[in-house]
């Protein structure tokens, strides 16, 4: 008897994408099972690793932030290659109203998350004029020049950084604020891109002008996107610069434009909730394999290339796939 | 010391009219961005370097021979990567930044760095050009620039292939029905851009030494200068390579050396500003950009 391998659509897939008749617990733990998981691993795992994972998961938090902060931006058109300029605003910010003016966290994270977002918007506004590479060409040059600005003027400590910050209270106050704010973004953002606002962005990346000719302005739209992008990546630097109590150029390097990109690509763009799954498997990736140094970031620029020419849907997409389609042997009719 | 500042300028213009053209001729051609730009150069330069010391094969030989490998990597690299993702602007982008950033991450992690890693100049003679110190490789970069100009103009003037690098360049969909391989004309165009990077290494690294912070550094100018005069377009390269290349020389000699990054960084987000498909970037401008 021969058998052949059959793929179906599961049942409430195949009915809707979005109005769904729940009739059982099962049918309700099927959709939000893969919503919870994440979650409550998130919430529940701090409490159970030791000091170097959660040091680890809070990396993890902050380069899915940051991922998904890319990912936004990609997903209105605009291929950022530098989230460092994101990240380093932030940080610096943040430092600098604590190192100068005295604030605490508390107060000095907020601000610097929406200061830094704006200043960030308003470095890259004449910029928005620009599509596709254009706009990353600008992006990647950007924090490198800013880089060589703070080295040459020796403004805000220079080579040397703003060091004591004002940490925060305890290592879990930080995973919790961190995880906190990742899973707010990531149900948030892809609650956003539900909507219709999400849909002019996501129309801006397919035809900016059939958008345009909707009376809709472009421009505006995209300050906004960058905005939210600008601001998610400047929280990322404001909260590290506590977790580290240092500011300093580093915050501009490439790994932080680099590893976002990379956990996007590796998770699959466009569904936010890839990015996030990127940055949890590169993450501690590139902890297990610090032993080789350097050569991390070989493997990601090789990650990169690989999954975008082999895997450029990205391993979310997949998983997603897979998770609504059922399998089964039927037998051949003869 | 102004004529001698001049002098300089003039020379720093030809260093980056040099180090930006080959990406542009790539770019202007096939619509590639090749973010590996700054890695070719430096993995040419380290090619020489190898070939130099470890083989030692006469300067001229090695020079060759790199700048030939490099023309071979570009074109493989187009051939097995870009051409895959080819036309969509994105995957482009990340793709040969990940080859770049390997590259040049990987002669990081080798520790190749160092004063003994340069390459030799051609003569250690000087000459006194209006008060001004010059010596003979500087003298040799603002001549080998003109040359190259004036060769690729020639070159996509005059020849079958490069009138069509210009076809291709002007309408893809026509150039394809005059019989003309778009994506043989595509690899040339990245292996020529590789191959210019060569050059352009050759010539340069001398005056310093090869270190892979250089490979982002040569990106970075060239990105700059091709934004300013307007990606795809030769004669935007040369002008915007004179303004940043007077710009920066002056601020060295005026203001400070710690400054000459701010004018460029400045220059670009006037010019967007203002014209933001750069000074003579006019031919893709309403497709493209805006």
């Amino acid at each position: 008897m021969k058998k052949r391998r059959e793929r179906i659509d599961r049942g409430i897939k195949a009915r809707s994408e979005d109005v769904y008749a729940l009739c059982s617990w099962r049918e309700m733990l099927y959709l939000a099972g893969p919503r919870l998981l994440p979650a409550a691993a998130f919430l529940l795992l701090p409490l159970f690793l030791g000091v170097y994972w959660q040091k680890v998961m809070i990396s993890v938090a902050v380069f899915a932030l940051l991922a998904m902060s890319w990912d936004l931006l990609a997903q209105t058109g605009m291929i950022s290659l530098g989230q460092a300029l994101f990240f380093g605003m932030g940080a610096y910010v943040s430092g600098i109203l604590n190192f100068y003016f005295g604030a605490p966290p508390w107060i000095a994270i907020p601000i610097a998350t929406v200061l830094g977002g704006a200043l960030c918007t308003l470095i890259l506004l004449p910029v928005l004029r620009l599509r596709g590479i254009y706009f990353s060409m600008v992006t990647l040059i950007v924090p490198l020049m800013l880089v060589r600005i703070i080295e040459a003027t020796k403004i805000f400590g220079g080579t040397e950084g703003l060091s004591g910050m004002t940490p925060l209270p305890s290592t879990l106050t930080e995973i919790y604020l961190a995880t906190g704010v990742l899973l707010g973004v990531l149900f948030g953002l892809r609650r956003l891109m539900e909507t219709d606002y999400g849909l002019v962005l996501k129309g801006i990346r397919d035809n900016d002008r059939s958008v345009t000719n909707a009376g809709i302005n472009i421009y505006w739209f995209k300050t906004q996107a960058l905005f939210i992008s600008s601001t998610i990546g400047a929280f990322a630097g404001a909260f590290m610069t506590h977790v580290y109590m240092f500011v300093g150029m580093p915050v501009f390097a490439l790994d932080y434009s680099i590893l976002p990109i990379a956990a996007a690509v590796v998770g699959g763009g466009g569904t936010l909730a890839g990015a996030t799954l990127g940055a949890v498997i590169l993450v501690p990736l590139s902890e297990a394999l610090r032993g080789i140094g350097g050569l991390r970031i070989v493997l990601y620029g090789l990650f990169l290339v690989v999954f975008i020419v082999a895997i450029p849907e990205g391993l979310f997409d997949y998983i997603q796939r897979k998770y609504h389609q059922m399998e089964r042997w039927v037998e051949i009719d003869q | 010391m102004f004529a001698g500042t001049i002098v300089f300028a003039l020379i720093n213009s030809f260093i980056l009219i040099l180090m930006a053209i080959g990406f542009n001729l790539t770019f202007g051609i096939s619509g590639v961005a090749n973010f590996a730009y700054g890695a070719l150069y430096i993995m040419s330069a380290y090619m020489s370097w190898t070939m130099l010391n470890l083989l030692h094969l006469p300067f001229w030989a090695s020079a060759v021979l790199s700048i030939g490998f490099t023309m071979i990597s570009g074109a493989l690299m187009y051939r097995f990567v870009l051409l895959r993702v080819r036309g969509q602007a994105l995957s482009e982008v990340i793709a040969t930044f990940g080859i770049g950033l390997a590259i040049l991450e990987l002669f990081r992690y080798l520790g190749l760095v160092g004063f003994e890693y340069t390459l030799p100049v051609f003569s250690n003679e000087s000459f006194m050009i209006a008060g001004a110190y010059v010596d003979i490789q500087r003298i040799a970069i603002v001549l080998i620039g003109l040359l190259l100009v004036l060769g690729l103009w020639l070159f996509t003037h005059f020849t079958a292939t490069g009138l069509a690098f210009r076809a291709i360049a002007q309408d893809e969909r026509t150039a394809l029905t005059f019989g003309i391989d778009s994506d043989w004309a595509a690899t040339l165009s990245v292996s020529f851009g590789a191959g210019l990077a060569a050059i352009a290494a050759t010539i340069i690294i001398p005056l310093g030494s090869i270190a892979p912070d250089e490979g982002y550094d040569v990106l970075i100018k060239a990105l700059a200068i091709c934004i300013i005069g307007g990606l795809g377009s030769t004669g935007g390269v040369i002008v915007a390579g004179f303004i940043v290349g007077f710009a920066e020389r002056f601020t060295d000699t005026y203001i400070g050396s710690h400054w000459t990054m701010i004018v460029s960084l400045a220059a670009i987000l006037l010019v967007l500003a203002i014209k933001p498909s750069g000074l003579f970037g006019r031919q893709k401008e309403l497709e493209e950009r805006i």
